[in-house]
């Protein structure tokens, strides 16, 4: 079993980050971890923020209630009551709360069902990205040598290379022809984002092992004849918890972007599926009528989502080190 | 210097030359070619055209061929044909360039002055209200996504006033030359500017703050202080000075990725700069146009980098290039 807490006290920024205060009112072993945890939860905006994502997970999860109380389907288009004569939606009333869409859909109903995507995408993008860096980070640290060139001219590359241009190459070539398990929609957005993300994590591992393989446990571990892997995982990698968690919380509102920007430029979630960035692409074809609740809810749904995870993310941040300076 | 260069030149190349090949494959991953074929040749055209036209443009070959001759073209200046247009790639980028070009200089200017200003008011003034509300701002505009932003400009600036009768903005899409009319240039991308100002101005604002913050702890500022020198003289040529290479660095990374197209925003203001070529292009299959942007696009973020890394010795003369 590994004991985290006890892996991350070896950090030593931790040292000079427990307040005196905290330290002196009873001598008891805190470790990092709850001294962070401890931390954040006396920080009243990043609370709030959690708050906030919570709301969403819970509108997330319970999308078909919500779906049920209005009685109104995530799919389902109401050609009478939902537009108008002339086939223009129809704003917000006391049937559709937020109005309804192109289609007479009820744009409520697709929110609630379009949180599922940018949740379920971020995160699942976010575990693609950093179980692949830290891995990989791990790899070219640890052994160096010809490994490392490698992965490290590699990592490079990948950071500069022009994404989005890739990305949108990559997923187009997918909707016409899938390639074995990446098909168009939410697996081929989530392989996209994982996969030129995940250089900017493996370079931030591998230079913090590339100081961490130096210390004396590390030689120590080595001389008892630890393999290669469990010094890896079992002695290095317990270090590199605390950027990781950062790094996870501020990768999710980035990834969320990420897909909604996707599926705006029609190579990302498609249609009919409920989602965000596709509503508010399919939007922009009718602001020129004033329809203004068809584009501005969608685009309060994203934003109050991204900028609670950002928050968020700050807050764990300045819990886990008040003087990081990870993302400058 | 003059092998530090080198180096980086080479290495440059190197990545371009990856990119192009990644290109290639993955367009011939999927029915690339015969998709080509097929939509020129037509829907009435019969098998037998169908194939005439993939042998004239080469695409009955096998892929490293084409990668050959597209090699030997380029070798020679020359990006190739269109297929859809029948126009040179050289000739179409040579078109959207400039569109892409002043979208970025534009914007670009806004968001270093809105960004830097703003967070060394945030240092200077730590915990005042001008510090709250530009942290808070520059939180809100970091977590926009930036097609929300301009369509809500778009929206709330240029349909809302329109529709009431005062058409300030200029109609999406709109684009003059800056050698024809300097005034116009500037009044149809004050939208696309602002757009893509503030969603990049809010990192900067961050950047700058933390920067000084952590220079203002430093040793020498406390003897410049002493030494009399004036508060003013001590932030402006002093603290932002040595903040400055974070500011330069984060500079130089958005600049070269935007040079090769501002994809989002110019796909927001239907602008035809590189970025939107590039995504109709793709949706078309039409490969070299892609090919054509991927390999501006990569000069665009290698060129970044290298001036950085030059300009990084004229700022900190602490550091020199090897």
């Amino acid at each position: 079993m590994v004991n985290i807490g006890a892996g991350l006290a070896t950090v030593e920024e931790f040292a000079g980050a427990a307040p005196e205060a905290e330290v002196a009112k009873k001598i008891e072993g805190r470790s990092p971890w709850r001294l962070a945890v401890a931390r954040l939860r006396r920080d009243r905006a990043a609370m709030t923020s959690l708050g906030v994502i919570l709301f969403i997970v819970v509108v997330a999860i319970f999308a078909p209630v919500i779906a049920a109380i209005t009685g109104h389907g995530v799919y389902q288009q109401f050609r009478t009551t939902g537009l108008t004569p002339i086939g223009q939606p129809i704003g917000p009333n006391s049937t559709f709360l937020f109005g309804t869409d192109d289609q007479g859909r009820d744009i409520l109903v697709r929110i609630a069902y379009g949180a599922r995507i940018s949740l379920i995408v971020g995160v699942l993008a976010t575990l693609v990205t950093v179980v692949g860096g830290t891995i990989i980070g791990l790899a070219a640290g640890y052994f160096g040598k010809l490994i490392d060139t490698i992965l490290a001219r590699f990592m490079d590359w990948l950071l500069a290379v022009p994404f989005l241009l890739l990305a949108i190459s990559l997923v187009s070539v997918v909707q016409i022809h899938p390639i074995g398990p990446l098909r168009p929609g939410l697996p081929v957005v989530v392989f996209v984002l994982g996969v030129f993300g995940w250089a900017a994590v493996g370079r931030i591992v591998r230079g913090q092992v590339l100081s961490i393989r130096e210390k004396e446990y590390v030689e120590a571990a080595r001389a008892l004849g630890a393999r290669p892997w469990r010094i890896m995982f079992i002695d290095i990698l317990p270090n590199l918890v605390a950027p990781l968690i950062v790094y996870t919380t501020l990768l999710i509102p980035a990834y969320i972007v990420g897909e909604a920007s996707l599926s705006f430029l029609g190579v990302g979630i498609l249609p009919p599926t409920a989602d965000w960035g596709e509503m508010i692409s399919e939007s922009a074809n009718y602001y020129l009528y004033g329809t203004w609740w068809f584009l501005v809810f969608p685009s309060l749904a994203l934003l109050i989502t991204t900028l609670a995870f950002n928050i968020f993310g700050d807050g764990v941040r300045d819990a886990f080190d008040p003087r990081a300076d990870l993302f400058v | 210097m003059a092998r530090f260069l080198i180096r980086r030149i080479l290495l440059g190349l190197f990545i371009m030359w990856m990119m192009t090949l990644t290109v290639y494959l993955i367009f011939y991953i999927g029915p690339g070619p015969a998709a080509v074929a097929r939509t020129l040749a037509g829907r009435e055209a019969t098998p037998q055209i169908v194939a005439e036209v993939a042998h004239r443009l080469l695409l009955d070959r096998p892929w490293y061929v084409q990668y050959g001759h597209f090699i030997s073209l380029l070798l020679q200046g020359n990006l190739g044909y269109d297929y859809y247009k029948g126009e040179s790639v050289n000739s179409v980028i040579a078109a959207a360039f400039p569109i892409t070009l002043s979208l970025v200089i534009g914007a670009a200017i806004i968001w270093l002055a809105m960004g830097v200003l703003s967070g060394m008011v945030s240092a200077v003034k730590t915990r005042s209200i001008w510090d709250r509300t530009f942290t808070l701002l520059a939180l809100l505009f970091f977590s926009m996504p930036t097609f929300v932003l301009g369509f809500l400009l778009l929206l709330g600036l240029y349909y809302e006033l329109t529709v009431s009768g005062l058409p300030v903005f200029a109609n999406p899409g709109a684009f003059t030359s800056f050698f024809s009319n300097p005034l116009a240039w500037a009044h149809d991308l004050i939208l696309p500017w602002l757009t893509l100002a503030l969603v990049s101005a809010a990192t900067y604002t961050r950047l700058t703050r933390g920067a000084m913050l952590d220079v203002f702890g430093e040793d020498y500022i406390r003897t410049a202080r002493s030494k009399g020198m004036r508060e003013r003289r001590v932030i402006w040529r002093h603290v932002l000075r040595a903040a400055l290479t974070p500011i330069v660095t984060q500079f130089g990374l958005d600049v070269g990725v935007l040079i090769g197209g501002a994809i989002i925003t110019e796909s927001v203001f239907n602008l035809p700069g590189l970025g939107y070529t590039a995504v109709q292009a793709i949706q078309q299959q039409d490969l070299p146009v892609v090919i054509g942007v991927v390999i501006i696009a990569s000069a665009g973020v290698i060129l970044a980098n290298l001036i950085v890394d030059i300009l990084y010795a004229v700022i900190d003369p602490r550091v020199r290039l090897h």
